[in-house]
């Protein structure tokens, strides 16, 4: 038995301290400051479709980060000025050749900036850090490469046009579709349907549906519909980075941790509380600000050609 | 029969979809950061031997299909049933010839395959990988001409044709690859 042997070869185990350092130097050159915020927490998120490992540490429960997010929002809210984390993340339940429960993010948050002014910044970052696989970079918003790819407007179709296609996509019976929310429907149709169909290269996605607003702060688009002001990235098709020009206001926030609980319940998923602290800071005052989370194992399996996020982790269960 | 998860969802585990027997093949994760988790899933319908791709919402479960393979001795075949034996238990199952399918011209009576059994009943048969047939019919062999390598079509006594080497004769035993009907060499004896 060679299990003892680490998952990734010491070769890429060399490339992926050099993309670690040389991330940091790209911030390090821009001042912005880096803070390695605590990965164990008093609370989690209320996010439906995301699930925090829960601990027990000196007999209380404690959750492992899904991000950082809270905790630099709190910096951001006492003055720091722009900040980034680059560490672990823990979500339960993730598992597959792009995922592993235990994964490495780089997060950080630019107050004052928009998320386009961002954008371009995490252009440069991983024009600088990937450039075989940053050649091309292309824009479009939600709804261009969602109508381009199915020929459907994610924001005006129907819920049963979005279902009907959704079960069709899936292989599925209609039946088995037609109790799917909205944003359930276009998870499906995007992971499905437009993701296998984006060109290659850096590929930014903006203007999300509004019931896919996350944190993001909501906006009215040029044809007058209501959009959040989310983004992700995408490397050669595998998504990247998601990104937001941020919520700040605590009432909307206040109303959204109680939707998400809401529905968590509804779901028969397990309560989580929101995190007061988090709430406390936009009560203070969060600066507008943009922020991102990009996930670090999937930049370099795209540099070393990795089918699988194993073959670029040191050790893998 | 058992529930099972999407992430229990392994190759080679057998569910039941759409009310029939089906084999997982590949099962791939995939979820939007923020998004819904899916989970990707091709299978192997076991009683057409169709191949499905559906995806399912991570968490769904699928019960189990009761499908046991079984290594079997191949007994007979009377004209409309194939008949095999299991050998600890000398428990007889007859097959017929659309549940055989192509396994069929492979099977040599006393030969163990594998039979798939579903709810008890034979649903696939599966030869060995490699068997070793009798040349009932091709052309004369010729002699002294074994370097170019050439090949030409022989009958086995099973009713398969395979292409064999020129300097084989009828009457030869040739071991054969029953995954792609190739050639593996002269049996030896």
């Amino acid at each position: 038995m060679e299990h003892w042997r680490p998952s990734a070869s010491l070769d890429r185990l060399k490339t992926r301290a050099d993309l670690l350092r040389r991330i940091r130097s790209f911030f390090s050159a821009r001042q912005v400051l880096e803070v390695d915020v605590p990965v164990l927490a008093a609370t989690g998120v209320t996010d439906l479709h995301i699930e925090n490992i829960r601990a027990r540490v000196n007999g209380v429960r404690r959750y492992l980060q899904s991000s950082p997010e809270y905790y630099l929002k709190r910096l951001l809210a006492a003055g720091s000025g722009p900040v980034f984390y680059l560490g672990k993340a823990f979500r339960d339940g993730e598992s597959g050749r792009r995922h592993n429960p235990e994964f490495t993010l780089l997060e950080w948050y630019r107050p004052g900036w928009t998320e386009h002014q961002l954008m371009a910044e995490t252009s440069d970052l991983l024009a600088g850090l990937a450039p075989a696989q940053v050649r091309d970079i292309n824009s479009y918003s939600y709804r261009q490469i969602f109508v381009d790819a199915l020929g459907l407007d994610p924001h005006t179709a129907s819920l049963e046009q979005l279902q009907i296609l959704a079960a069709k996509l899936a292989g599925a019976e209609l039946s088995d579709w037609q109790r799917e929310s909205r944003s359930g429907c276009l998870d499906l149709l995007f992971s499905l349907g437009v993701e296998p169909r984006l060109p290659p290269g850096l590929v930014y996605i903006y203007d999300y549906p509004a019931c896919q607003a996350a944190l993001a702060q909501l906006h009215v688009d040029d044809t007058g519909t209501p959009v959040a002001r989310r983004f992700e990235a995408f490397l050669n098709g595998m998504e990247l980075a998601n990104g937001y020009f941020e919520l700040t206001d605590p009432g909307e926030q206040r109303a959204r941790f109680a939707e998400d609980m809401n529905r968590r319940q509804a779901m028969g998923k397990a309560p989580m509380i929101a995190d007061e602290r988090l709430l406390a800071a936009l009560d203070y005052g969060l600066p507008p600000s943009a922020g991102i989370a990009l996930g670090v194992d999937r930049l370099l399996m795209q540099m070393v050609g990795a089918d699988s996020i194993g073959e670029v982790i040191s050790f893998i269960d | 029969m058992a529930n099972y998860s999407t992430s229990e969802f392994r190759s080679g585990l057998k569910v039941m979809l759409d009310g029939d027997p089906c084999a997982i093949l590949e099962n791939e994760f995939v979820k939007p950061g923020k998004g819904q988790a899916f989970n990707r899933v091709r299978l192997r319908n076991l009683k057409t031997g169709r191949v499905w791709e559906r995806t399912f919402k991570s968490g769904e479960n699928l019960e189990g299909a009761d499908v046991v393979d079984t290594d079997m001795q191949y007994l007979y075949n009377d004209g409309e049933h194939y008949h095999f034996m299991e050998p600890d238990t000398f428990e007889q199952h007859q097959a017929d010839t659309s549940t055989v399918g192509d396994a069929a011209q492979w099977l040599k009576e006393q030969d163990t395959c594998m039979v798939t059994l579903y709810n008890g009943s034979p649903l696939a048969v599966t030869p060995p990988n490699h068997v070793e047939l009798e040349i009932v019919e091709t052309d004369p062999g010729l002699r002294g001409d074994t370097a170019q390598g050439g090949t030409k079509p022989a009958k086995l006594s099973t009713g398969a044709v395979v292409k064999v080497p020129l300097f084989l004769n009828t009457g030869d035993v040739v071991r054969v690859d029953t995954r792609t009907g190739e050639y593996l060499g002269r049996a030896r004896d």
